[in-house]
């Protein structure tokens, strides 16, 4: 029989070289494909202070792990794709005073679609990552289910919310059974030629991490426009001056500048006025709040309220709730016990056990 | 089916015969050309026999030809080093849109120094048009540099005329002849020529080894610094073996230019042919006629460059699109866009560069496959 062709998404990081030496091993006819998503040129940021295009040692790694498996290995370039879906998507969301995820969106709209096609191009039955998720097949609800990887620390299942049944059909995560540990030990033994260093960084095309002078760089009318905006206290007085609302984020402590004699947090940021404010730590805790752009993955959507576990950021082990549906793909989401820092822009997703019900956009606390 | 080789406009694989022409000189006739002894003499006059033949090939004086790295070199010699020994005199360079980036980032990097460089535009074949130079002309202009033939489309340059004009103004005329020396006849004295760039692994000879004329003269500042090998033009010891098999590699050419513009022209109207039989929708890029035999860039709207180069790969057909980055990845063509052409139609644009070891079967494989691919591509 002819095998199986899958494109693997390779960062030149142990975990994408290991589902690529993993699907090897499996019987797949594995191509390997580095995506080239930025440059330096309109990013900035450069702190190796490379020459080159964008952060070539992932894509060197890349190259020769898969020399070492005997694969093909290709670079594409969805630089353009990401510009308009991503880069331009992270900007507009700070400047609507909310708090962007770009990787899961990159998952969405770059991973799952332009990469997703390309490889369908390329005559692949699958694509393959190293995301610690699982994909199974519900015979009941003739659904494909998006699971928890089974490494309880490295799961990523929540930067995947936004893939759809179309998508996981086409999917395979190598690494969904595994732990992170067993992943080192076996890319070791293997003797496969990754990247040493850190795990992947926050925001892959802000290579030093620092969003503000990114957003300067791009934007750099936005320092004497919005430089002065008021921050203001409970009591709604003015206890300071920041330097422009999109350098700000829901539950900040620390660089606000202020002192209220408590640990103080933002609680709240009005893009309209350029004003932001500042609490105790009880002010920044929600009972609800509405979510849009909803992607549902075990259901084919949410008819009455359920319960569920909602997660809203990465590291969030995640707080029961009531979730119910609203007109325009939107959910309310109640919790039955507070939740910390409700940040608009952010991911909420929701979950039955270790099944992805779905996910949404945060659009603002209640 | 051996993996099929269409991409000789990035590189040639060396001659048999030029590889046994180098081999003495890395353990035989060892001696650095410099040294006054035995080892170092034979070798300087090896050096010599190689300058007469390249100099042969283009019509110019032993004593012009001088040894470099490469093609990039030689553009980087020839432009920064005029700009350099000319400055007292002007601080103006022209050149056009669709050149090689050896080039472009050259004129770039003088622009950075201070210098400035008017980047005439191509026409839709890819050729510049005499009567835009005469427009971009200033009292200041030091240089013109334009390439002989375009080395994605293929596309001849007018530098007879170029040249004239340059001479009759006393302007200094550069042309990057990489891709077109050994293939096309090229007269130095007769197109009126100050500087040209040469290379030799487009010709079946090594990499590491080119050349540039410089006319008697005309004097660029040294860019490499060391001894004074090269006429002083150009330090740092010379790469023998690549000298010498740059020099077998022209003089092959010499003897079988015409045969080989034969046979790949007629190679190339086959594969064409073929693909307009096969293939629904596609575009030539450049112009039909006044173009490089061995080079034939089509388009293939409803496709992207990239998937089409990957799946050719997997069908091992090495062909090429735009230039690639550092990366690897690869970016839309400059030059496709500098002659104007649609997105839709630069986005899948594929070089085929055709070389003297390409027969008519390779051809057949290579389009039922391409047929196959872009069907797919087009239908999914």
């Amino acid at each position: 029989m002819k095998k199986q062709r899958v494109v693997v998404a390779m960062s030149g990081g142990v975990d994408s070289s290991s589902a690529a030496s993993i699907l090897c091993e499996q019987g797949y006819e594995v191509i390997g494909i580095t995506m080239v998503l930025w440059d330096y040129d309109t990013s900035g940021g450069n702190i190796d202070n490379e020459k080159s295009c964008c952060s070539l040692q992932g894509i060197i790694n890349a190259r020769n792990v898969c020399n070492q498996l005997k694969i093909p290995h290709y670079t594409i370039n969805l630089k353009k794709e990401f510009e308009e879906n991503i880069i331009k998507y992270f900007i507009n969301e700070y400047l609507g005073g909310k708090t962007p995820n770009p990787c899961i969106r990159c998952n969405t709209l770059i991973k799952w679609k332009y990469l997703l096609s390309r490889a369908e191009k390329l005559g692949a039955r699958f694509i393959a990552t190293g995301h610690y998720a699982r994909i199974t097949f519900n015979n009941a609800t003739g659904r494909y289910e998006l699971r928890k990887g089974a490494d309880k620390n490295k799961e990523q299942s929540y930067a995947l919310w936004g893939l759809t049944q179309n998508a996981l059909g086409k999917t395979l995560f190598p690494l969904g059974e595994w732990t992170k540990t067993r992943v080192r030990k076996y890319a070791e033994m293997k003797k496969l030629k990754t990247e040493k260093t850190s795990e992947s960084q926050d925001i892959c095309f802000i290579r030093d991490n620092n969003y503000k002078r990114f957003l300067l760089e791009r934007m750099p009318e936005l320092e004497n426009k919005l430089k002065g905006g008021k921050i203001i206290g409970k009591n709604g007085s003015v206890i300071g001056t920041h330097d422009g609302y999109p350098f700000y984020t829901i539950g900040q402590r620390k660089g606000i500048g202020v002192s209220i004699g408590k640990p103080a947090y933002i609680y709240k940021i009005d893009p309209i006025k350029n004003e932001i404010y500042i609490g105790t730590k009880k002010d920044i805790s929600g009972k609800s709040m509405i979510v849009n752009q909803c992607n549902f993955i075990s259901l084919n959507k949410i008819e009455k309220p359920i319960k569920a576990i909602t997660k809203i950021r990465y590291k969030d082990p995640g707080k029961l709730s009531l979730i119910s549906p609203l007109p325009d793909n939107r959910l309310l989401v109640e919790f039955i016990e507070p939740a910390n820092s409700i940040t608009p822009g952010q991911s909420a997703v929701f979950y039955q056990n270790d099944i992805v019900i779905g996910g949404g956009i945060i659009q603002n606390p209640l | 089916m051996e993996a099929i080789y269409l991409d000789h406009s990035a590189t040639t694989p060396v001659d048999k015969r030029v590889i046994k022409e180098m081999l003495p000189f890395f353990d035989e006739k060892y001696g650095n050309p410099s040294s006054i002894h035995l080892f170092g003499r034979e070798v300087k006059t090896a050096i010599e026999e190689a300058r007469e033949k390249i100099a042969e090939v283009i019509n110019a004086e032993p004593s012009e030809i001088f040894f470099t790295s490469g093609g990039t070199e030689s553009d980087n010699l020839a432009i920064t080093g005029t700009a350099l020994s000319m400055k007292e005199k002007g601080d103006h360079i022209i050149t056009s849109t669709a050149e090689h980036h050896a080039v472009l980032d050259t004129a770039r990097f003088l622009q950075k120094n201070g210098f400035k460089v008017t980047y005439v535009p191509v026409n839709k074949y890819g050729i510049v048009e005499l009567e835009d130079i005469k427009e971009a002309l200033t009292p200041r202009t030091i240089l013109i540099s334009i390439m002989h033939i375009n080395n994605e489309v293929g596309s001849i340059n007018p530098i007879s005329e170029i040249g004239e004009f340059a001479r009759e103004n006393n302007v200094l005329f550069h042309t990057d002849a990489v891709q077109s020396f050994g293939k096309e006849p090229i007269d130095v004295k007769k197109d009126n020529i100050d500087l040209l760039s040469l290379s030799s692994h487009k010709i079946y000879g090594p990499k590491g080894a080119g050349a540039l004329y410089i006319k008697r003269g005309v004097s660029p500042e040294k860019i490499i610094h060391g001894g004074s090998q090269e006429g002083n033009r150009r330090g740092g010891t010379e790469n023998v073996p690549g000298i010498i098999g740059l020099r077998k590699a022209a003089e092959i050419c010499l003897e079988e230019m015409e045969n080989e513009r034969k046979y790949l022209n007629k190679l190339r109207d086959y594969f064409w042919e073929k693909l307009q039989e096969n293939i629904p929708d596609i575009y030539l890029n450049g112009h039909p006629k006044i173009r490089l035999p061995g080079i034939l860039n089509v388009s293939f709207p409803g496709t992207d460059s990239e998937t089409v180069l990957i799946s050719l790969d997997l069908k091992g057909i090495a062909a090429s699109g735009g230039s690639a980055c550092t990366s690897g990845s690869i970016e839309p063509s400059h030059v496709l866009k500098a002659m104007g052409v649609s997105p839709e139609i630069a986005q899948s644009a594929i070089r085929f560069s055709l070389g003297r070891e390409n027969n008519k079967e390779q051809i057949d494989y290579t389009v039922k496959n391409l047929k196959e691919i872009i069907d797919y591509i087009r239908k999914i």
